[in-house]
């Protein structure tokens, strides 16, 4: 059988395990055309051009590998953190845990509750900006979420938002399979903090499209999951209007298989858009960072960095693109990606892409994998700091740039202490 | 204080001895410069002694108050009061030039068994040694030495020599890149460090460097060795006569 035909066979049978949920005419007519774009692509198969270097198959199996549940004592990130909690367990909504869903200057609806409604203001942007995301690369996993997400929430930001928003993923039974999707629509000039941590399932499937209009301001800020065999496919669409603001910043600690992609869509004049993310991996962890940023205004600034810290035969990804189109003159785009290879074992792959139509842009970036620096190290010693302490401190300050993409110090300071607790847990 | 025997080092990488039976004893409360031409062992023996890793010791000993230091790691060896000021301090990004001072501060007063200093305490210790040092707050805070100029790494070499106090100070061509004024500076600062209970060993090509830091006892190093030993008349004699003398001397012997 041609290769084709493989895929058309294994999507239809991953199709037929699934149930769509059922619910109102804008609902409903989204995730046709969501299935729809799945059947047109297929699931992602090894040799497709951005699934050479992770294996997609536990990601699309019918059934989820199971994971066990973390056993450590630490209390769960944000917990510091004065927010709006919504909390969701094994990918279901799970309203005694969360806090009450209304707030000054936003409008949060839960999808589930949203999706019976004959019209709703999501469905203009709900699959919407997937759907804009999934060309020139497809990205397949995000069609079959937007097709069969059965929860999630939908928030509409209209002002200045008091506390963050705070989604956290709890993961209980070892063998869960969660989709979730959420839409994030702030209106011109509103700004909002949203946090996300947590494993959420066994696997995860999860989509986050955001639209910022002009002059508006998206902070995010991620903690995934710190259990050790938990699998996570997970998706970002944002789209920016003129003078905003989008800034992600993601930490990954532990996870056997993580694939985020990002896909940002600048379209506005003006507009700035950071996303970083710091990885740690000991052992089995596979994380893959694929991102793509299109300049389609002027003067746009775009920054992506990513670190990853990779032992005992963790393997870190990174598939950067940033492209500018034609007339997006002033464009000022930067990417990093970086590993630590803290011994022999581990692996760092990178593939930096630029693709440029304007010729009046600033554009560059750099990929690099190294050890610790050993003059630094000596450096350290020489001071009476303990090799062990050296070297965390050395980690600490390979991910700082990353870290240092979040803006605010109480976030920030909780990221940080997230990683000293994993170096902690690691031996020397 | 610091006793160096017959101490013989080769480097791991090529198999090629640098230091060829170096003999050293250092009092308390003792300033010892060590001068010499380029390549003849100085920075060598500076590494040695602090730990740095590719050096290979092949015969001989050093010990600190009678503890064998070469047996010990570098952390130790900054523990039991040995300090080496880098002639190349490293940039190290990300990290807090305050954090690595507290942190370094408190490793070893953890491994000398006493409390760790308070973060209100440290702040007000650092900040009056910083001053004389007219060390600025930005410096404090920026990354440990990135893109400080030549004299404000030394200077910060200083400050962590004034936190530290260790007893065993080795100065490693400190006055490489500094100008006049820093090097009035950088002198002060050892100057307000010396007492009974504390030894330097100033490593330099040049004398000016011992007119601000008066040596009690000048040693002349050529090919591994220490050839001859004085006051410091013997370095106004390099000033003026350079090494081709001494060098012929010693090997007239």
């Amino acid at each position: 059988m041609a290769r084709v035909e493989l895929k058309q066979d294994a999507t239809e049978a991953r199709i037929a395990a699934l149930t769509m949920p059922s619910g109102g005419k804008w609902a409903m007519s989204v995730r046709a055309d969501a299935l729809a774009r799945l059947r047109a692509m297929g699931l992602p198969a090894r040799r497709d051009e951005y699934w050479r270097y992770t294996r997609p198959d536990t990601l699309t199996a019918q059934d989820a590998p199971t994971a066990a549940l973390f056993d450590g004592k630490e209390p769960p990130v944000f917990d510091a953190v004065d927010r709006l909690r919504i909390v969701f367990v094994d990918g279901v909504f799970d309203a005694a845990a969360s806090d009450d869903l209304s707030m000054s200057g936003v409008e949060i609806d839960r999808l589930e509750t949203a999706a019976q409604a004959d019209i709703h203001w999501a469905k203009d942007l709900y699959g919407v900006l997937e759907a804009r995301g999934q060309k020139p690369v497809d990205r397949p996993l995000a069609a079959l979420n937007s097709a069969f997400a059965s929860d999630g929430v939908l928030i509409r930001v209209t002002g200045k938002v008091a506390k963050p928003i705070s989604l956290i993923y709890v993961h209980k039974s070892e063998s869960s399979d969660a989709i979730l999707h959420h839409v994030v629509k702030l209106e011109q000039g509103a700004s909002l903090t949203l946090l996300e941590n947590g494993p959420a399932a066994a696997r995860f499937n999860k989509v986050l499209e955001v639209e910022v209009a002009d002059g508006a301001q998206f902070h995010h800020v991620r903690a995934q999951g710190r259990d050790h065999e938990r699998r996570a496919a997970t998706h970002i669409f944002a789209r920016l209007g003129s003078e905003s603001l989008f800034k992600s910043f993601t930490l990954t600690v532990n996870g056997m298989l993580t694939r985020n992609e990002a896909v940002i869509e600048m379209t506005g004049d003006d507009a700035v858009a950071h996303i970083a993310g710091a990885a740690m991996g000991d052992g089995a962890f596979h994380h893959d960072d694929t991102v793509f940023v299109t300049h389609d205004a002027l003067r746009c600034e775009s920054r992506q960095v990513f670190k990853k810290v990779l032992r005992n035969g963790a393997v870190g990804v990174f598939q950067g693109k940033i492209l500018v189109k034609e007339g997006a003159q002033k464009t000022d785009g930067y990417q990093i990606s970086q590993s630590l290879l803290l011994d022999g074992d581990s692996q760092f792959l990178a593939k930096p892409e630029l693709e440029i139509y304007a010729d009046d842009v600033a554009c560059s970036h750099g990929s690099t994998s190294g050890a610790i620096d050993m003059d630094a190290l000596y450096y350290l010693r020489s001071r009476g700091v303990p090799h062990k302490e050296a070297t965390d401190l050395l980690v600490l300050s390979f991910l700082a740039e990353a870290v240092e993409e979040i803006e605010d110090e109480g976030l920030r300071d909780e990221i940080v202490s997230r990683l000293t607790g994993w170096l902690a847990r690691r031996g020397g | 204080m610091l006793e160096i025997k017959n101490l013989h080092v080769k480097l791991e990488a090529e198999d090629k001895a640098i230091l060829k039976g170096v003999d050293l004893v250092i009092e308390p409360g003792t300033v010892h410069a060590i001068m010499g031409p380029n390549g003849s062992g100085k920075s060598t023996l500076s590494y040695v002694l602090s730990g740095r890793d590719g050096y290979e010791v092949t015969d001989g000993s050093a010990t600190l108050e009678g503890a064998d230091i070469l047996e010990m790691e570098p952390e130790e060896r900054a523990a039991a009061g040995l300090f080496l000021a880098f002639q190349y301090p490293v940039e190290i990004p990300g990290v807090g030039n305050m954090t690595f001072l507290r942190t370094a501060v408190n490793a070893q007063r953890k491994a000398r068994g006493q409390d760790e200093m308070s973060a209100a305490d440290f702040l007000k210790v650092i900040r009056e040694k910083a001053k004389t040092l007219h060390i600025d707050a930005d410096m404090l805070k920026r990354p440990v030495n990135v893109g400080f100029s030549g004299g404000e790494k030394k200077r910060n070499e200083i400050l962590q020599m004034a936190m530290l106090e260790p007893k065993m100070c080795i100065l490693d061509e400190t006055d490489s890149g500094l100008d006049v004024d820093a090097m009035k500076l950088v002198s002060d600062g050892v100057n307000a460090l010396r007492d009974a209970g504390r030894s330097f060993l100033v490593i330099t090509h040049y004398q000016r460097l011992l007119d601000h830091i008066k040596p009690d006892v000048v040693h002349i190093m050529a090919d591994g060795r220490i050839i001859k030993t004085g006051g410091p008349e013997l370095a106004l004699e390099v000033e003026q006569n350079g090494y081709a003398d001494l060098l012929a001397e010693a090997e007239a012997v």
